[in-house]
């Protein structure tokens, strides 16, 4: 039966953007601790290091986050694992966050100039220090708007995970369409609602951007 | 013992051999004048004498400090030999008294008000007091200089390099910066400086050497050597200084 959109709808949105919010804050967090990791390593000094980080990046990008997210989800249950939807969404995006973070902030930390090392490295400073006080601090400058860039990106796509059955907010506006038929209304107000969540990242970004003087 | 002993080093970058048995000896409070022309091996010798290049044979012995490929070995060297570089390299993100402070309080663990006494000093001897808390970007060329001095002179280093420091500067800014220079000279720190300013070089340093192909061509005190220069090379060096 078809019927008009209600108040309720509207907090039902508010839930499953909740979800969404979860689950690109979990992809983010996760995926840009591991991502850091695969960063370091595709820098580091030991070339099988670097040949492990780089395969790494080159097979996630390769692939596409819904096979990620298939490969976890039916992937995993064929070995007992059952995993939640959630629990599967938040793997795969987790993996694909890294191999895409790791490969922006390997590029940041090279595109820091070789003298900052040099510079660092004359004042007696362990390669520990040099990342930690010099480098990687100038790196996460320049790493800011590709990263924020990125997980306006991750938001956007978490709308992937409905497909085995977890509702965010993309799913939420199929579902509230289906017993409205106001694709219009709906999917505006879905809109809104990912613009509310995006933009403000964006906008820290910039503020961001500008206070830092590396 | 002499501060720097060079022995007999050999350098190459592939097939090109930039340092072909090269000898040099420093004493305590000397100032020796590096020269040359581009591509003889000057500024890659003195990258040798802190080990940000690795020599292929011969030995050298930096403030105490006999060189090797032990990490920790260099790190204990360049505590005592501060490099002064011509980009100047100041960290960009952090300010005057930051840069100057960092290397103290995380390499020697000073404590932060004896760093922040050692930095208000160093940068009291380069003339600029008043830019503890200014960052980099808002210094002249000449002003970034003089804080990446103060920045190694922090460190207290028994010995000092300078890599072409005035080659990025104009007139003015390069007499500011060789001001700082010849005051550290006065005091007696040991410094070996690459250097295209001849006339600074003449006055200050006590020895010069000059560099040719990769060797040291002629080296002595240097009010003799630019008065009587004795190859062709060095009088044909000096002709073209228009100095």
């Amino acid at each position: 039966m078809i019927r008009s959109l209600s108040w309720n709808d509207i907090l039902f949105f508010l839930d499953a953007l909740r979800w969404t919010v979860l689950l690109a804050a979990i992809a983010c967090t996760c995926g840009g601790v591991l991502g850091l990791g695969v960063a370091l390593a595709r820098v580091a000094r030991s070339r099988s290091l670097r040949t492990a980080a780089a395969t790494y990046i080159q097979i996630v990008q390769g692939t596409p986050v819904l096979m990620l997210l298939f490969l976890s989800y039916y992937g995993l249950s064929l070995f007992g694992y059952d995993l939640p939807p959630m629990v599967a969404a938040g793997v795969s995006m987790t993996i694909y966050v890294s191999g895409y973070l790791g490969d922006i902030w390997r590029g940041s930390i090279q595109s820091v100039p070789k003298q900052q090392w040099e510079a660092s490295e004359s004042l007696a400073m362990t390669r520990r220090q040099q990342y930690q006080y010099v480098i990687l601090p100038q790196a996460v400058r320049i790493s800011l708007p590709p990263t924020v860039g990125f997980m306006v990106q991750v938001v956007k796509n978490s709308s992937i995970a409905s497909i085995i059955g977890f509702v965010e907010l993309a799913k939420a506006g199929q579902l509230i369409n289906n017993v409205t038929f106001q694709p219009f209304r709906v999917f505006l107000i879905v809109a809104a609602l990912y613009f509310c969540i995006c933009y403000p990242l964006s906008y820290c970004s910039r503020r961001l951007e500008r206070k830092s003087h590396a | 013992m002499p501060e720097i002993m060079v022995n007999d080093i050999h350098k190459s970058f592939g097939a090109i051999k930039v340092l072909k048995g090269t000898s040099l000896s420093v004493e305590s409070g000397q100032v020796v004048a590096l020269i040359g022309r581009s591509g003889s091996g000057k500024s890659t010798m003195l990258r040798c004498i802190n080990g940000l290049e690795t020599i292929d044979s011969g030995s050298m012995t930096v403030a105490g400090h006999a060189l090797d490929a032990n990490p920790k070995h260099l790190r204990a060297l360049r505590t005592d030999v501060g490099i002064v570089f011509q980009s100047y390299n100041l960290f960009p993100h952090l300010t005057v008294g930051e840069n100057i402070m960092l290397a103290p309080t995380i390499v020697k663990k000073a404590k932060r008000s004896e760093a922040r006494k050692a930095a208000e000093e160093a940068l009291k001897l380069v003339g600029l007091s008043e830019k503890f808390d200014a960052y980099p970007d808002m210094l002249s060329g000449g002003q970034q200089q003089r804080v990446a001095i103060a920045r190694s002179l922090a460190m207290k280093p028994r010995v000092m390099l300078f890599d072409e420091v005035t080659s990025a500067l104009d007139p003015e800014l390069t007499q500011e910066v060789l001001t700082v220079m010849e005051t550290l000279a006065r005091k007696g720190m040991t410094m070996v400086l690459v250097t295209h300013e001849m006339a600074f070089a003449r006055r200050v340093a006590n020895t010069t050497v000059f560099m040719h192909q990769g060797k040291i061509w002629e080296a002595g005190p240097s009010q003799d050597l630019f008065a009587n220069p004795k190859t062709p090379e060095m009088r044909q060096f000096l002709s073209a200084d228009v100095k």
